[in-house]
C-alpha cells in the first residue's frame, strides 16, 4: 500500500521537475534566440564604411589674425565643395552634372561639416596644408560595402545603381576606402545621416532622465514604506492609502506620460524634452514599485530587532532610522534598481512629454533637450534607411548590457549589505 | 519595604478579546519578583505593561492605573521614552543588533546622550560588561559582531546593553527559555548581584527558576492573578488550589 504510493509520489515529483527544466530551458532558449538575432542584425553596426581623400586647404580664408579659427568663417566655408573636388580627383572622367550629383552620393552628406569639424580640432595655424583624412561613406555604400544590400534586385529599385557600385568598388580596390572601427557611433547624438549618428546623446539622456528618478523616487518611497509600516494607524484611510499605492503600480506608463504632460509642461511650465521632466515622470511610475519593495524588506526584518531597540528607549523613527532600515537595505536596494530598469527601459510616457525630438546635441544639463535610449531604438526603427535598422539593434544590444550590469549591480549590492546573524 | 510599582485594576484587552483582568499587585524596589503560570496567562501581557511595550501592539488598550514611584505611567506628562530608559527589557529570545559588541552596548547610552565623550562611553561600556559578568569573556573582540557570540552570551550582552542605560527596573520575559543550564545559572546569578541596585521583574515557565532566584512570585492564571506572595509561601503552603495544582506540575 505505501510502497505503491511512494511509487505514484516519486512519479509525481519527477514530472514536476522535468516540467520545471523545461520551462526554465524554453525561457532560455527564447532568450538566447532573441539576443542572437538582435546580435546578427546589428554586429555590422559596430563598422562604418570610411574613405581616405588627400585635402589641401589654405586656413588663412578662416583663421583670424593671430592664427585661430574663427568659426563664423568656418561656417561659411565651402568644405563640401573641397571634398568633392578631392573626390573628383579620384574620378576624372566623370563631368556631367547628374553622374556628378550620383558621385557625391556614394559620400556622406555630412562629410564636409566632418571635416570642418576635423580641421577645428587640429587647430592648424595659418598657411597652406595638404592633409589626408578618413570620412564617412553613406549610408547606401557603407550597406552595400556589408553585403546588406541585395545587388540581384533591378537597379531602378535599389538604393545604389551600378555606376556607384562601381565607384565604390574601385575606391576598395586603391585601398582608399574600407570598414574600420565605427567610432562615431558611441561618440555622436542623432543624426538624419545614419553614419553620423550615434547613442551617446540618448545615452547621457537616461543617464540625466534615470538619477532625477532615483534621487525623486527613493527618498520618497522609503519614508513612505516606513510610515505605512510603523506609523499609519489601521484604518480606512491606511487600507485606501495601501489599495491605490497598488493601484498605482498597476497603471498603465503612458498616463504617467499625459500626468507629466497635464501638471509638469502645463502647469509648472518647465521645460519640454527634459531630462528633468522625465525623471520627475518615470519617478512617480516607479514610486509604487519601490514602495512595494521596500515595505516587503522592511516587515521580513524582525520584530524583536525593533524592540530591543525600543526596549532601550529608542523613539520610534530612531529604531526604524538606526535598525531597521539598515537591515532593509539590500531589498530595498533590489526594489529600486528593478524600478530603474523598469523606467530604463520606458518608453511610453516619455513621449508624451517630448522626449521623442529629433535632437543632434548631446545633453549636458537637466533641462537640456534630450532623448533617451528606447526612444532613441524607437525612433531609428522607424526610420526608413537600412543602416539605422543595424544600429537600433546595436543600441538595443547595449540597451540589455546597460540593464543585465544593473541587475548584477543588484545581486552586488545585496551580497554587500547583507549582515549574517 | 518600599513599592517600586503599584498597579491596581489592571485590564488589558486586544481588541474584544481580554487577555488580563483586575490585576492589582505593588512590587517591591531591589527584590526579584517573578511572574508564573501556564502559557497564555497574560503574565507577558503585564510585563509588557510596565515599560508601555503594549503601545506598539495594534488595538491593544489599558485600563486600570500603573504608578511607578508614585508616577502614573500612562499619565499624559509621561513620554514612553523616557519611561523605557528607566525601565529596561530583556526578551525572551536574545535579539542583539547585528552590530558589534561595544555598538550594541553603548546604543543606548549614545541615544539618550548619557556620555558626553568618547572616553566616558568607553567607561559606561566596560562597566555594563563588567557588571553582566561578560567583560572577561569578550574584551578581547568588542568590535566582533554580537551575533556571533553564544545563545548565552548573547543574552548577557542584552542585559549589559539595558544596564548600560542606568534603568532603576530591568523586566525580564522569559530570558532563560533558548538556554542551556550553564548559560541559564550564569543569567541567574547575574540577577541575583543586579538585584541589589535594581529591581527586577522576571517571567520565568521555569517553577525551579522562579523558586531558586525570587523573592515574591506571582502566580497568573488565564488572565486573573490567583496568588501573590513571598516565594516561599506559594511553593510550600499554597493558599489557592490552584497554585497548588500548577507547583505540582498537575496542570500547564
Amino acid at each position: 500500500m505505501i510502497r505503491k504510493s511512494i511509487q505514484s509520489r516519486r512519479a509525481r515529483e519527477t514530472r514536476l521537475k522535468i516540467y520545471g527544466i523545461t520551462s526554465i530551458c524554453f525561457a532560455l532558449i527564447m532568450l538566447a534566440t532573441l539576443l542572437i538575432s538582435i546580435g546578427l542584425n546589428g554586429y555590422s553596426a559596430l563598422q562604418q564604411a570610411y574613405f581616405k581623400v588627400d585635402i589641401s586647404v589654405n586656413t588663412e580664408k578662416f583663421v583670424d589674425d593671430s592664427g585661430a579659427p574663427d568659426n563664423n568663417k568656418m561656417n561659411l566655408f565651402n568644405w563640401d565643395g573641397l571634398v568633392q573636388s578631392a573626390l573628383r580627383e579620384f574620378f576624372p572622367e566623370v563631368k556631367d552634372r547628374d553622374e556628378k550629383k550620383e558621385l557625391f552620393a556614394i559620400i556622406s552628406a555630412n562629410a564636409g561639416y566632418d571635416l570642418k569639424e576635423i580641421i577645428k580640432k587640429k587647430a592648424l595655424g595659418s598657411g597652406s596644408h595638404t592633409l589626408s583624412v578618413w570620412l564617412h561613406l553613406s549610408d547606401d555604400a557603407d550597406q552595400y560595402l556589408k553585403g546588406r544590400l541585395s545587388i540581384d534586385i533591378p537597379e531602378e529599385d535599389r538604393r545604389i545603381n551600378n555606376k556607384q557600385i562601381a565607384w565604390v568598388n574601385s575606391l576598395v580596390e586603391r585601398d582608399i576606402a574600407k570598414l574600420k572601427f565605427n567610432k562615431t557611433f558611441f561618440t555622436s547624438a542623432d543624426s538624419r545621416e545614419p553614419e553620423s549618428a550615434g547613442i551617446l546623446g540618448s545615452v547621457i539622456g537616461s543617464a540625466l532622465t534615470l538619477f532625477v528618478t532615483i534621487m525623486f523616487a527613493l527618498p520618497l518611497a522609503v519614508m513612505a514604506a516606513i510610515y505605512l509600516e510603523y506609523f499609519a494607524k489601521p484604518g480606512k484611510i491606511t487600507d485606501f492609502i495601501e489599495v491605490n499605492v497598488n493601484n498605482l503600480a498597476a497603471v498603465p506608463s503612458i498616463v504617467f506620460g499625459l500626468l507629466g504632460l497635464s501638471v509638469f509642461l502645463s502647469t509648472f511650465g518647465l521645460p519640454r524634452s527634459a531630462p528633468l521632466v522625465g525623471g520627475l515622470v518615470l519617478g512617480l511610475m516607479t514610486l509604487p514599485t519601490i514602495i512595494i519593495a521596500s515595505r516587503a524588506s522592511i516587515r521580513s526584518i524582525p520584530p524583536s530587532i525593533r524592540e530591543a531597540a525600543l526596549g532601550l528607549g529608542a523613539s520610534k523613527m530612531q529604531a526604524a532610522l538606526h535598525h531597521v532600515l539598515p537591515l532593509a537595505t539590500p531589498g530595498i536596494l533590489t526594489g529600486t534598481i528593478i524600478g530603474m530598469a523598469q523606467a530604463l527601459g520606458e518608453t511610453a510616457p516619455l513621449l508624451m512629454i517630448g522626449m521623442v525630438a529629433f535632437i543632434i546635441d548631446i545633453p549636458t544639463t537637466f533641462t537640456s533637450s534630450a532623448t533617451a535610449m528606447p526612444v532613441q531604438i524607437y525612433m531609428w526603427s522607424d526610420s526608413a534607411e537600412r543602416a539605422f535598422y543595424e544600429r537600433s539593434s546595436l543600441a538595443i544590444l547595449f540597451l540589455v548590457a546597460f540593464l543585465i550590469s544593473m541587475n548584477l549591480l543588484a545581486v552586488v549590492l545585496r551580497k554587500k549589505f547583507e549582515k549574517k546573524w | 519595604m518600599t513599592s517600586k510599582f503599584i498597579t491596581k485594576k489592571v485590564e488589558v484587552s486586544y481588541g474584544d478579546k481580554k487577555a488580563i483582568r483586575d490585576i492589582s499587585l505593588d512590587i517591591e524596589k531591589n527584590i526579584i519578583t517573578a511572574l508564573i503560570g501556564p502559557s497564555g496567562c497574560g503574565k507577558s501581557t503585564f510585563l509588557r505593561c510596565l515599560n508601555r511595550m503594549n503601545d506598539v501592539i495594534e488595538n491593544c488598550s489599558i485600563k486600570g492605573s500603573i504608578h511607578l514611584d508614585e508616577q502614573d505611567i500612562y499619565g499624559p506628562d509621561i513620554d514612553p521614552v523616557e519611561l523605557r530608559a528607566r525601565v529596561g527589557m530583556v526578551f525572551q529570545k536574545a535579539n542583539p543588533f547585528p552590530k558589534s559588541i561595544f555598538d550594541n552596548i553603548a546604543y543606548g547610552p549614545r541615544i539618550h546622550g548619557l556620555a558626553s565623550n568618547d572616553s566616558e562611553l568607553k567607561d559606561i561600556v566596560h562597566n555594563s560588561l563588567e557588571k553582566a559578568g561578560l567583560m572577561d569573556e569578550v574584551k578581547d573582540r568588542l568590535n566582533d559582531q554580537a551575533t556571533g557570540l553564544s545563545g548565552g552570551q548573547q543574552q548577557r550582552i542584552c542585559i549589559a546593553r539595558a544596564i548600560a542605560v542606568s534603568p532603576e527596573v530591568i523586566l525580564m520575559d522569559e530570558p532563560c527559555s533558548a538556554l542551556d543550564p550553564i548559560a541559564t545559572a550564569k543569567i541567574e546569578e547575574l540577577m541575583n548581584e543586579l538585584c541589589e541596585s535594581y529591581t527586577i521583574i522576571i517571567v520565568t515557565h521555569s517553577m525551579q527558576q522562579a523558586a531558586r532566584v525570587s523573592k515574591k512570585t506571582a502566580f497568573f492564571h488565564l488572565g486573573d492573578l490567583i496568588e501573590y506572595n513571598d516565594t516561599d509561601k506559594i511553593f510550600t503552603q499554597p493558599e489557592n488550589q490552584k497554585t497548588q495544582d500548577y507547583i505540582t506540575g498537575r496542570f500547564g
